[in-house]
């Protein structure tokens, strides 16, 4: 069954010119890791927390967004408490400002649970142990204060408090950005190992192109709260069909590319106070012709490769003059 | 560019040779402890003029308090930073108003959020004025503040806006705009463009690679990320632990590591084929 399941899903703020998420589908099965790619103002941290109910004052939102079958957007306040609590968990960026440095990890760690699945103190603290250790902590890190944890050790905390409730679906919100780049590994080794143990399905949102096809098994790039281009990780970072990917690509400073000046992309996205006719990515697209300007692209799939989807007028020219200027 | 067929050609700078340029920055045996802790351990290092250092290691590695003793926010227990030959560590060189503005002219600094090293109440227009007003009195400063915001790619439109009116992007242009007023002889660009998003992040890269070549500045380049290493320096030291592990020319380290730490390093950077698990062991291991 499919974990995740979006669809048409629009967001719309009061003072903004177009909405904030235009049309977006995205699905994830459970045992599956797919990323959301995309850079600020993209709308993928608003994607990932619509999953949890979280939106900001004064949305109104179309489409559905189900986890397990259940519309969120449609539950009562008891609903998303019971979605929060055993169905899905959010793994924030920075978990010192996600956990409360005045209570114990302990306190944290099985506040949940007991507050609102009714689990007995001892059960909890029996079920903090478990995952501490599931995420290579111990138990002697229940009677400890945030302040008193690394980084590192802390967004293991984070992700053990996620895993409390057994969830079936883990968001994961730039985990890793906070952390050095061989905590980061270790992170990521663990949500791995976690994701293949519990079964549980992973969104994992993030900036870092390198880091989502290292560890993702599809993509979706996302670009002014639309989605750009989707498909398994290996083909589309290997022959993006969005120009804005290839991009993307390009402008990413990486240890295999070659040296020297990169390929920036001019300009910067379209602010909330325009109104987009036509493809968002057009005015900075090397692609772009009229058509770009009048006719927003449907997501559609790429001739050939069926598990791939991309919007864009032009995907069949992708690639042709990315190196010219190199 | 370069001529091969006639030898040298003495009117341009010299290229390639790093021996042949002159030394703009020298960073002699580096202590500083904090309790127990030796933040920096033995540091040692030289930046020479129009060339590029980059300073790579973990939180906690000490790069970052070394960059902050190079620029004076920080003092250290033992060892010299000298710029120019002149000694800027030196006790009594600290004293006066005079001393001190001339020793913030030889070393500028642009940090990673350009929105805490901004005032938000001043345009940028005013943040150079002030700047210029400060180290050059009574010289034409209008003219210098539209070459500067020219120089990083900004108008006068930018000029008359205050920091929250702009994006990541500009607003790091601004800061280093205002690095370079006082024109100094090394810049020290600590995590940079490490919160900008990666498009923005190239346009100041290449930026900041295009100042380089016109104005022969020395760049020490303090971060974490090894691909910006590889793209914008000429060497690169990398430190764990207050203390520098492996140093040379970035292209040979990165291609052929000789420290295990350096290597997890590189092993660490994600990309297809990546096994975190392994690197999780390695990490252990050392």
């Amino acid at each position: 069954m499919t974990t995740l399941d979006i669809q048409a899903y629009r967001l719309r703020l009061p003072d903004t010119a177009r909405p904030v998420l235009a049309g977006v589908d995205l699905t994830v099965d459970a045992r599956e890791t797919v990323a959301l790619v995309g850079e600020s103002g993209s709308g993928k941290s608003l994607t990932s927390r619509s999953v949890l109910g979280l939106l900001p004052k004064g949305a109104a939102t179309e489409g559905s967004v189900r986890v397990n079958g259940e519309d969120v957007l449609t539950m009562t306040p008891e609903q998303l408490r019971r979605l929060r609590t055993n169905t899905a968990a959010m793994i924030f960026q920075d978990p010192r400002a996600a956990i409360n440095p005045l209570r114990r990890i302990g306190d944290f760690l099985t506040e949940s649970v007991r507050l609102n699945a009714g689990t007995g103190a001892q059960a909890a603290t029996d079920r903090a142990v478990e995952m501490l250790e599931a995420v290579g902590l111990t138990g002697a890190v229940l009677r400890r204060y945030p302040g008193q944890l690394s980084g590192g050790m802390l967004q293991r905390v984070m992700i053990a408090a996620a895993l409390m409730g057994d969830p079936a679906l883990i968001l994961a919100d730039e985990p890793t950005t906070a952390l050095d780049v061989t905590t980061q590994a270790e992170v990521v080794a663990l949500l791995s190992d976690l994701r293949e143990r519990f079964g549980t399905g992973l969104l994992f949102v993030t900036h870092d192109l390198g880091l989502a096809a290292a560890i993702s098994d599809r993509v979706y790039v996302m670009y002014a709260g639309r989605i750009a281009e989707t498909g398994p990780a290996e083909a589309l970072f290997d022959r993006p069909r969005h120009p804005y990917t290839a991009a993307l690509l390009n402008s990413t400073p990486r240890l295999e590319a070659p040296q020297g000046r990169l390929a920036a992309i001019e300009g910067r996205p379209p602010g909330l106070r325009e109104e987009l006719t036509g493809c968002p990515f057009a005015a900075r697209c090397p692609l772009a012709t009229y058509l770009c300007g009048q006719q927003a692209p449907a997501l559609l799939p790429v001739p050939g490769e069926p598990a791939r989807r991309v919007a864009c007028h032009h995907s069949d020219r992708t690639g042709e003059g990315s190196h010219a200027d190199a | 560019m370069r001529s091969t067929a006639t030898g040298s050609t003495p009117a341009t700078r010299p290229e390639g040779e790093p021996s042949m340029r002159k030394t703009v920055l020298e960073v002699l045996g580096l202590h500083r402890s904090y309790g127990s802790v030796r933040a920096v351990d033995d540091v040692t290092f030289t930046l020479a003029e129009g060339r590029s250092l980059g300073i790579v290691g973990e939180s906690g590695s000490g790069k970052t308090t070394t960059a902050r003793i190079i620029v004076g926010l920080e003092s250290a227990d033992s060892g010299r930073v000298l710029v120019h030959r002149r000694d800027r560590t030196e006790r009594g060189r600290g004293r006066g108003r005079a001393r001190r503005l001339a020793r913030a002219r030889e070393v500028q600094m642009v940090f990673q959020d350009p929105y805490l090293s901004l005032d938000p109440r001043m345009p940028v227009g005013t943040v150079l004025r002030e700047t210029l007003r400060l180290h050059f009195p009574g010289t034409d400063h209008e003219r210098r503040i539209t070459e500067l915001l020219d120089q990083v790619g900004l108008g006068s439109r930018e000029a008359a806006a205050l920091p929250r009116q702009l994006s990541g992007g500009q607003r790091q242009r601004v800061a280093i705009a205002r690095a370079l007023a006082v024109e100094p002889a090394v810049l020290v660009l600590d995590e940079a463009v490490a919160a900008l998003d990666v498009s923005v992040q190239a346009q100041i890269l290449n930026l900041l690679s295009d100042i380089r070549t016109e104005t022969g500045i020395g760049y020490l380049f303090i971060t974490h990320d090894l691909g910006v290493v590889r793209c914008v320096t000429d060497e690169v030291v990398v430190m764990r632990q207050g203390k520098i592990v492996e140093s040379g020319p970035t292209a040979e380290v990165l291609a052929r590591p000789r420290h295990p730490y350096t290597r997890l390093l590189l092993d660490s950077v994600p990309r297809p084929g990546w096994d975190p698990r392994s690197i999780a062991a390695a990490r252990r291991a050392l």
